[in-house]
């Protein structure tokens, strides 16, 4: 049984690996060599590709424009989610379901639905092609979500901790952020991870909002399509580079996203 | 658990909902607005629900709303099955759990653009291996030229993109089921189907609906995947609602009746997610 088990989760896990893995050996290969024929591994590895990106600067701003926005639409989502998160768990309020519920609809709006719309609000008031903008525009669909998730993680904690502490002589902030936010540490670091995930990845609010100053790295990658065809060697490495940014904030919440899921309640 | 009663939380809550508000309803109603004038330059008309009665006669668009249900259901019936097989794949604790999670997130964090990039390569007969190696089993694979290869492509791509969404969040429902569960089935003999059917199913329920509900609504508005992967054809194969509707909002600028499909579009979203909800969550008032 165990057996069968090992062999089924490395058969997916080639599956999952595999294209990655094509993309990373293509990034090293040379355009006539990724032509001329199909090999498992580079005849002569070359760093060209990467080369062409790290010394262009319309390239890598792309990355940092992208690294910027997402990084502000954490900071903002966990800032205001968390103390929502809070009121959601604990207290009966007027209207509390209404506005989950609102709330979730949201996230459930096709991005392509509000692309003209989103274009003219955001430029009325000059939010457009800023990271700012971008990243407010990415609360749309990620604070439903952190509240959310937030919620199911503090419905974990016992209230007899937030009544102790309130007995002890703890104000709200000080409680809040002395014993409550440590006591769900895992369970930030989760959502941290969804917020990152799909504000990184999202691609059609960020490129109709932008156009030269914050445009994101995703919509900088059209550029390897010219009239001579594509670049495929560079393409490759652009794409390499756009899924390191996951791997180091994955490492770097591993071990609170592992405990966050083993605990059970995402 | 119960809760207290008390307005003062809506201070708690108030930053959420400015934020969410000014994103969410300033647009809608710009929608709205649309979906009911006829706007030529400066001078508008009201048309009422003319460019809805126009939208459902489309047929085109009918088209693609067949092809987005076909596409989402196809998504979750293999998606669904295949990440709980892989939750109970995965080890339960230590160094090699903590592997299988990383990498099992990988897919997760590539941006959809990205995700297509790779499947376009991937697939092709020239330069990938995985439409090489079709071609070399002697099946007639190209997903530019072959409709059914394109579903095939993009359905394939959505799997290997997303499964481990479905697989993470149930491994995480079955960390949350104690040990004693399953010492009480091994003391009453209970077969494997026996555990999964009362035991682990159950327990999964909540994390599934999450699942279910962000695989359904992710998939129903897809947009950049096959638009990088195939560009919506061959033909209009590929298709799905999202791509149309940006075709018509933001290539022809019919803004009226586009708003009209946004509006529509919306509502069967809200629709069916309710319906999920209502459906996995009525057992529970039993």
């Amino acid at each position: 049984m165990n057996k069968k088990k090992t062999l089924g989760l490395s058969v997916y896990i080639i599956f999952l690996l595999l294209p990655i893995y094509w993309l990373l050996m293509m990034s090293f290969k040379s355009n006539s060599e990724i032509l001329g024929g199909l090999s498992f591994w580079p005849d002569t590895f070359t760093f060209d590709n990467y080369m062409t990106i790290f010394t262009d600067p319309t390239w890598y701003t792309g990355y940092l424009n992208s690294i910027y926005y997402v990084a502000l639409n954490m900071i903002i989502t966990l800032t205001v989610a968390l103390p929502a998160a809070y009121a959601f768990s604990r207290y009966n309020f007027m209207g509390d379901k209404h506005l989950f519920f609102w709330l979730l609809t949201n996230r459930m709006s096709p991005p392509a639905v509000f692309l003209l719309p989103f274009f003219q609000l955001y430029s009325s008031v000059g939010l457009f092609d800023t990271h700012i903008g971008v990243a407010l525009a990415h609360c749309l669909f990620n604070v439903p979500l952190a509240v959310w998730i937030l919620e199911g993680f503090m419905s974990g904690v016992p209230r007899e901790i937030d009544e102790t502490a309130y007995i002890d002589g703890y104000t709200f902030p000080k409680f809040f952020a002395k014993i409550f936010l440590p006591l769900i540490r895992s369970g930030i670091g989760v959502t941290a991870f969804f917020i990152f995930m799909f504000s990184w990845v999202e691609l059609l609010l960020a490129r109709t909002l932008t156009s030269v100053d914050a445009k994101p790295i995703a919509a900088v990658m059209t550029r390897t399509v010219s009239a001579s065809g594509i670049d495929w060697g560079v393409l490759a490495a652009a794409g390499v580079l756009t899924i390191l940014p996951g791997v180091v904030v994955i490492w770097f919440v591993r071990n609170h996203v592992a405990k966050g899921f083993a605990l059970g309640r995402v | 658990m119960k809760k207290t009663k008390s307005n003062k939380a809506w201070f708690l809550v108030l930053p959420v909902f400015i934020l969410v508000a000014f994103s969410a309803i300033v647009p809608l109603m710009t929608v709205v607005n649309y979906s009911i004038q006829d706007i030529f330059g400066a001078t508008r008309y009201f048309v009422g629900v003319e460019w809805y009665r126009e939208i459902l006669n489309n047929s085109r668009l009918q088209d693609s709303l067949v092809r987005q249900f076909v596409f989402s259901g196809s998504v979750l019936l293999i998606e669904v099955p295949l990440g709980i097989a892989v939750a109970l794949m995965m080890p339960k604790a230590g160094k090699w759990s903590v592997v299988t999670l990383l990498v099992l997130a990988l897919p997760l964090l590539v941006p959809l653009n990205v995700v297509g990039t790779i499947w376009q390569i991937f697939g092709r007969a020239d330069i990938g291996l995985f439409g090489w190696g079709l071609n070399a089993l002697g099946m007639d694979y190209n997903y530019a030229a072959n409709p059914m290869d394109a579903w095939f492509t993009v359905l394939l791509m959505d799997v290997w993109h997303w499964t481990s969404l479905i697989a993470l969040l149930c491994y995480s429902g079955l960390r949350a089921i104690p040990d004693a569960y399953y010492q009480a089935a091994s003391i009453d003999r209970a077969s494997n189907w026996a555990v999964f059917r009362y035991i682990q199913l159950p327990k999964l329920k909540s994390v599934l609906l999450i699942g279910v509900l962000l695989r359904f609504m992710d998939s129903f508005m897809i947009y950049t995947e096959p638009f990088v992967l195939t560009g919506g054809g061959p033909g209009n194969s590929t298709t799905f609602l999202s791509q149309a509707l940006t075709k018509m909002a933001v290539g022809q600028f019919d803004i009226g009746p586009a708003g009209a499909f946004s509006i529509i579009y919306f509502l069967i979203i809200l629709l069916v997610s309710w319906l999920f909800y209502t459906a996995m969550t009525h057992g529970d008032s039993k």
